[in-house]
């Protein structure tokens, strides 16, 4: 036998470990070369159009209008105090509900519950009350600089992804129970809904709802009045707004105590459900604390706040608030679209929840209600969420095609300062940056929502 | 004494056409409450698009003739077929993009003859082919005057964009897969992080990057064609999308494969060409056929950065005197095309799904 037994001495190049790392430092080699180039390739392409580089420009006077631009809120000092107060009390909180639980469960949770509602409710409080001066609110004008005009669009971008979230999932909640249902029309309907919606591109969408649906309402004049005081024309859609009086804080704030306490009334009928089989009373207690506690703050401070109505004067309305066609346009279009995606995953989430589920809980005498709600959705939950937090991630970023319509997000403002300055590569780079940071913050709520309504395996 | 009961028929409320609406529309009263609603919104939905579509609409080429209906005037998609078709390709060449898609249908038909599919000829006409067309459209070769890019549009520019950035992008993919779910040090870390920052950010703005800082990174003598600025952005963002998918698929291929691969002596290339890619592959067909019908539909972010592709198209043509305004007529014939490319893919994907697990078994 000519092969012996210890291990044959393999070739250097044959050896998978020398070969990987020649691949790799190959790889490298190649990138840093691409990036090296690339970079003194913009420095010498930047000199001949004689553009300087760096965040500099950011500084400069924008010069341009914003259709839309809400105030930013900046926090001074006393709101940092008023977060990290806010951040405190929820830890303390939240570690004496943890310790809670193995203390005890009978009447001392009344002491652990006001405890908690102490440290992540009035010490906050308390604290934004002492430092309540300490919020600036900065107005966008065409005098203002590049960095305020890009968190103006920063901020339309966040308005528009957050209502998009919330619209889109309450839609396509209710597509999905349509497309459950046993009713065939209504499924039909549903169905073709959701063929249609999927299989066109957003854009073209967006086109539809602002060149074609938005354009066909009448000028300002002939606005249509709904019910005298919502008007719908060319130039939006124009409601009343609430203007806060002398009472507006307290009332806020008992509203705040009411939902908290209702939350509260909540948990504890469902823990209730949980350990003895029969759900406390809710609804009545619940309806009590939500009118009860406002009222009695309207009657003692007075009227909180008071209607300001948008009135045709002139050449347009003045007054109230109005919603521009484009942000109309984004939102309608947005919500519609990516409400087709979500109410696919929904129903595919509650249809895989297996059928036994269902039979069991029926047999145990439950409502339809509460098999919904107790045993179908939670189990469906864990199936939804994870491909429903990329649709949000694909509002978030699809929300960028307000370029094309007009309406000022973050892209399309960063497009006009890319026009005007022709800082292309910071530009580029702060956006990419941005949406980073955006779809990071999205993806960690989700997950750790996601974390919370997993499947808990031994 | 036992009597023979004849088996009675069930009444006549539960069987035939009238059981039929009973149960599925009528029988709680919440159903049939639903259904009047749903009658309401097809009617008002329908019977609007119906008049306007059907009823009003007219045909004829002539726009004055077309001015006296209300409704659609169909004459001008006849009149401007061309142009969705094929954007501002001159009028004397456009035969050269029908003789392409001719060919391509043919293409198809054959690869759909069950006793053509596995043969060697099919392939090698499907790496030509992409050769024979793109010379076709533009031109150089064989005294065929040269097109350049920016006189291609519409529903050839989308079609194009979305075949050869899916191409392009389908190695890039492919190896970025590979290499998160490798363990190379270097490269895991370099292909996690090329995915990741690519999926975290919109379209518009790498399109921006090909379209407006791409030039810049390249040598000044340098001058990358625009249409070929979009695919580059195109393909890089679908790359990502794409190894997330195929990355799916290689986890699904059983560690059995891999390891019965080591054991036979095969080098790593060929246990990944040989063993691992073509089962991996074959899991991951739909979702990759999804991930086209994305492309096909995100192709008309290109009118962004200035390509007339099919979108683009329905602005330019009603920007035409002759037919000044009929942005409606556009829209929707836009829109069906659209709808007839993604919805066709996405039915093909469902009849895929069906089909590829009993392959497997």
């Amino acid at each position: 036998m000519s092969h012996s037994s210890a291990p044959q001495k393999v070739v250097f190049w044959r050896n998978p470990q020398v070969r990987i790392w020649t691949f790799q430092i190959l790889m490298l080699v190649a990138f840093l070369w691409l990036a090296v180039s690339m970079y003194e390739n913009t420095l010498i392409n930047l000199r001949t159009r004689g553009i300087s580089s760096g965040f500099g420009f950011l500084k400069n006077e924008a010069g341009f209008r914003i259709g839309e631009s809400s105030g930013i809120v900046l926090p001074q000092g006393g709101v940092l105090w008023f977060l990290l107060s806010l951040v405190i009390g929820l830890c303390i909180s939240k570690f004496i509900s943890s310790h809670q639980k193995t203390i005890s469960d009978g009447p001392l949770n009344c002491k652990w519950m006001s405890i908690c509602l102490f440290f992540s409710i009035v010490l906050p409080a308390f604290t934004l009350y002492f430092f309540r001066n300490s919020i600036e609110i900065l107005h966008y004008a065409e005098s203002s600089s590049y960095t305020l005009a890009l968190a103006v669009g920063l901020v339309n971008t966040l308005k528009v992804t957050v209502i998009g979230c919330v619209a889109s999932t309450f839609l396509g909640l209710l597509i999905a129970l349509g497309r459950l249902s046993p009713n065939w029309l209504l499924n039909r309907l549903c169905r073709w809904y959701v063929e249609l919606n999927r299989n066109l591109p957003l854009l073209l969408q967006l086109f539809f709802w602002y060149f074609i649906v938005l354009q066909q309402l009448p000028n300002v004049r002939q606005s249509i009045s709904l019910g005298g005081w919502m008007f719908l024309n060319k130039r939006g859609l124009f409601f009343p707004t609430l203007v806060p009086e002398t009472g507006a804080w307290a009332f806020s704030i008992a509203v705040i105590i009411a939902l908290t306490g209702v939350f509260v009334l909540f948990r504890r009928s469902n823990r209730l459900l949980n350990e003895t089989g029969t759900a406390g009373k809710i609804l009545l207690p619940s309806l009590g604390l939500l009118t009860g506690l406002p009222a009695l703050v309207w009657l003692f401070l007075g009227q909180p706040f008071t209607l300001d109505y948008p009135v045709f004067k002139g050449f347009n309305f003045h007054g109230g608030t109005g919603l521009t066609p484009e942000f109309t346009a984004l939102v309608v279009g947005l919500t519609i679209y990516v409400s087709a995606f979500n109410a696919e995953i929904i129903r595919s989430g509650i249809q895989a929840v297996s059928k036994g589920q269902r039979e069991a809980a029926r047999a145990l005498a439950m409502k339809e209600t509460q098999v919904m709600r107790i045993v179908i959705l939670p189990q469906a939950m864990r199936i939804i969420v994870p491909p429903i937090t990329s649709e949000y991630l694909a509002i978030a970023k699809n929300s960028s095609l307000a370029v094309a319509i007009g309406y000022p997000d973050f892209v399309s403002i960063g497009g006009t300062i890319l026009n005007q300055s022709g800082q292309a590569v910071e530009i580029v780079g702060i956006w990419m940056g941005v949406y980073l940071c955006i779809s990071l913050l999205i993806s960690l709520g989700m997950n750790i929502y996601n974390s919370k309504v997993a499947l808990v395996e031994r | 004494m036992v009597q023979n009961i004849p088996d009675r028929l069930p009444p006549i409320t539960q069987i035939g056409v009238l059981g039929w609406i009973r149960k599925n529309l009528l029988f709680p009263w919440y159903n049939g409450v639903l259904t009047v609603v749903s009658c309401w919104a097809i009617w008002s939905a329908v019977k609007p698009l119906w008049e306007w579509g059907v009823v009003n609409a007219s045909v004829t080429l002539d726009p004055a003739l077309a001015k006296q209906h209300s409704g659609a005037a169909w004459g001008f998609i006849r009149d401007m077929w061309p142009v969705f078709m094929t954007g501002v390709y001159p009028d004397a060449e456009r035969w050269r993009p029908l003789v392409a898609l001719i060919l391509l249908v043919m293409m198809v038909g054959i690869s759909l003859v069950h006793s053509f599919r596995g043969s060697k000829w099919i392939r090698v006409l499907w790496l030509a082919s992409p050769i024979v067309i793109f010379v076709l459209i533009y031109g150089g070769v064989l005294g065929l005057p040269v097109i350049g890019t920016h006189y291609w549009g519409g529903l050839m520019l989308t079609i194009m964009l979305s075949v050869v950035s899916m191409l392009a992008a389908f190695p890039i993919s492919v190896l970025l897969a590979l290499g998160r779910t490798s363990n190379m040090p270097i490269a895991k870390p370099f292909c996690v992080a090329y995915i990741e920052l690519i999926r975290g950010v919109p379209l518009i703005t790498i399109l921006f990057m090909a379209s407006v800082v791409l030039p810049l990174f390249l040598p000044p003598d340098v001058n990358l064609d625009k249409v070929l600025r979009a695919m580059v952005g195109i393909t890089m963002f679908f790359s990502a999308y794409l190894a997330e998918n195929i990355r799916g698929g290689l986890q699904g291929v059983g560690k059995g494969q891999y390891e019965a691969a080591d054991a036979l002596g095969m080098s790593y290339w060929k246990k990944i060409i040989v063993v691992i890619l073509p089962q991996a592959l074959r899991i991951v067909i739909p979702p990759m056929v999804n991930n086209f019908i994305g492309i096909l539909k995100d192709t008309s972010l290109v009118g962004i950065v200035g390509l007339v592709d099919l979108l683009q198209i329905a602005f330019a043509t009603t920007s035409n005197p002759k037919w000044f305004g009929r942005l409606e007529e556009a829209y929707v014939f836009v829109a069906f095309w659209y709808w007839i490319l993604c919805y066709g893919l996405s039915c093909y994907s469902r009849h895929l799904e069906k089909k590829i697990p009993s392959a497997s078994k």
